[in-house]
């Protein structure tokens, strides 16, 4: 019998718990002394109290986490996304102990988490990347040279950082020390690591991502793009697939090149190529890859009909009918997009409003699935992310899938100190949204006073 | 000579103090930060002046509302 830890919690952790239950794997789900009354606990064939609510002492703990799984008698580790998903440490702690990690090799985890390997990886593969430079070394007097032979405005990204953290924009060059050191010291902070580098900034540029599914030496497949422009702070708001507006040429061009990549390293499992796409000169570029399930995944899972999270598990279980898959068998059916619900006040700078959801109805609609991690009665608490639920709309086409989110968005209950909600059926209403004429910088311009 | 308080924009746990007792501190800049739900989330002080008091560590928990720190104007 297969038997799965869940190194997570809210709502990833009863996705996982779902996909388990249809392969056919029992479930052990972890919890914090915060998160005892949330769904995952129940929803679980058992559930281990692993420390108290600091995620440190608790989802974090590896030590806790492998003795865990030992002592539970489980067969693999999925740690879903955040958390341990991209720690290659834990990865080949979990294979020690004999156990399938539900997820890449760990060498795969270090190399795309080092962004100039990745980016190494990626030219190597013939993928496009923005023209940057290498981790800066401490010779201040070539950081002006390289940044005037990249152009300004520029991005200075920690090396060890991601999602938007540890990068700050220099829009010209008496900007330039003070941003590269203050960023570099950021870095050392918060990923012990100081090392920084530069890349060009697009403007108006549109946040494209490939989802692919390597099977190691036997190739891999793609289900192609999501779009998730939208973004506020760098962090996504809304995600949409297929792309809006994207020609048949890119979007061959582009799942092409990510294939390449993951089959140049021969990648096992779930991954998001990561790009972002000038829509003027319909050019691409390389951005990251991530080494996980990602929030977002179920907008590729609406148009395509596959569940990614059965195939990890199944891929953790060397089971062929994941293994010979074909990418003929996968084709776009109509369009999805995804709206993510933050307990956050919009009118107060989108700060977050912890607190209980007293009250939380998610009602049943045709093309319409929800994902959360709570129910009435649990309390979103400061010690994890804000995120209440993501909830995901399928439609014979792109404005079919938008009316039927913004109705979803309009029909739920929700009863809490604070949500983005009037946020995102403002934003779902927008012309540009509507039209799908949209980039990264367009909520901060339109939106955000 | 006037004390203003300094409150929690927000229920969290105080990441790290910016500035020490004693420092002169303007609007624009951040005097300590707060951690929540994965954000840090910087706290200006609301005048001008000279910060005399911390009411809190690092690594305390806060409420929305609750006086972090002392500022003479």
């Amino acid at each position: 019998m297969n038997r799965v830890l869940i190194a997570n919690r809210g709502e990833i952790a009863c996705r996982i718990i779902r996909a388990a239950k249809t392969v056919g794997v029992e479930t052990v789900a972890i919890y914090s002394e915060a998160d005892v009354d949330l769904p995952h606990v129940a929803l679980a064939d058992q559930a281990v109290l692993v420390g108290p609510a600091n995620a440190r002492q608790s989802y974090l703990d590896m030590d806790k986490l492998l003795s865990v799984a030992s002592e539970t008698g489980c067969t693999m580790v999925h740690p879903g996304y955040g958390f341990m998903s991209e720690n290659a440490e834990f990865a080949r702690r979990v294979q020690a102990e004999g156990l399938a990690f539900v997820g890449p090799a760990p060498d795969h985890i270090e190399l795309m988490g080092d962004k100039q390997n990745a980016r190494a990886a990626a030219i190597e593969a013939g993928v496009p990347v923005l023209p940057g430079t290498q981790r800066l070394t401490a010779d201040e007097t070539t950081w002006s040279v390289e940044a005037r032979r990249i152009g300004y405005p520029l991005l200075v990204k920690a090396v060890a950082g991601g999602g938007g953290h540890g990068m700050k924009l220099i829009e010209s060059e008496e900007k330039l020390l003070p941003v590269i050191q203050q960023t570099s010291e950021f870095a050392a902070r918060i990923f012990g690591d100081g090392g920084v580098y530069l890349e060009r900034c697009l403007q108006e540029a549109r946040h494209i991502e490939v989802q692919v599914f390597g099977f190691g030496s036997s190739g891999a497949v793609h289900l192609f793009e999501r779009d998730c422009s939208l973004q506020r702070r760098h962090q996504k708001v809304i995600e949409e697939a297929p792309a809006p507006g994207l020609t048949e040429t890119v979007r061959a061009e582009m799942t092409e090149a990510a294939l390449r990549l993951v089959r140049s390293i021969g990648y096992v499992g779930a991954g998001t190529v990561e790009y972002l796409y000038d829509p003027a000169t319909e050019e691409f570029y390389f951005l990251e890859m991530n080494t996980r399930i990602q929030v977002e995944h179920p907008v590729s899972e609406m148009i395509t009909g596959i569940d990614l999270v059965a195939w990890q598990l199944r891929c953790a279980m060397a089971d062929e009918r994941v293994v010979l898959a074909q990418q003929s068998d996968i084709a776009i059916n109509g369009a999805a997009v995804e709206a993510r619900v933050y307990a956050e006040n919009p009118a107060k700078k989108f700060l977050p409003v912890p607190g209980e959801i007293k009250r939380l109805i998610l009602p049943d609609l045709p093309g319409v699935r929800w994902e959360t991690g709570y129910r009435s009665g649990n309390s979103v608490t400061v010690h994890y992310d804000p995120l209440i639920l993501k909830v995901i709309a399928h439609g014979s086409d792109r404005k079919d899938a938008l009316q039927r989110l913004s109705h979803a968005l309009r029909t739920m209950e929700i009863e809490a100190k604070g949500s983005n909600l009037s946020f995102l059926l403002d934003l779902l209403e927008t012309p540009e949204v509507q039209a799908g004429k949209i980039d990264t910088g367009m909520i901060e311009r339109n939106i955000v006073a | 000579m006037a004390l203003e308080e300094v409150h929690s924009p927000v229920s969290g746990t105080i990441w790290k103090l910016e500035k020490a007792v004693g420092d002169q501190v303007t609007s624009t800049e951040d005097i300590l930060i707060v951690e929540s739900m994965k954000m840090e989330i910087g706290v200006q002080s609301p005048k001008n002046g000279k910060l005399v008091e911390f009411k809190l560590a690092e690594g305390d928990a806060v409420d929305e509302g609750d006086v972090l720190a002392i500022i003479e104007v």
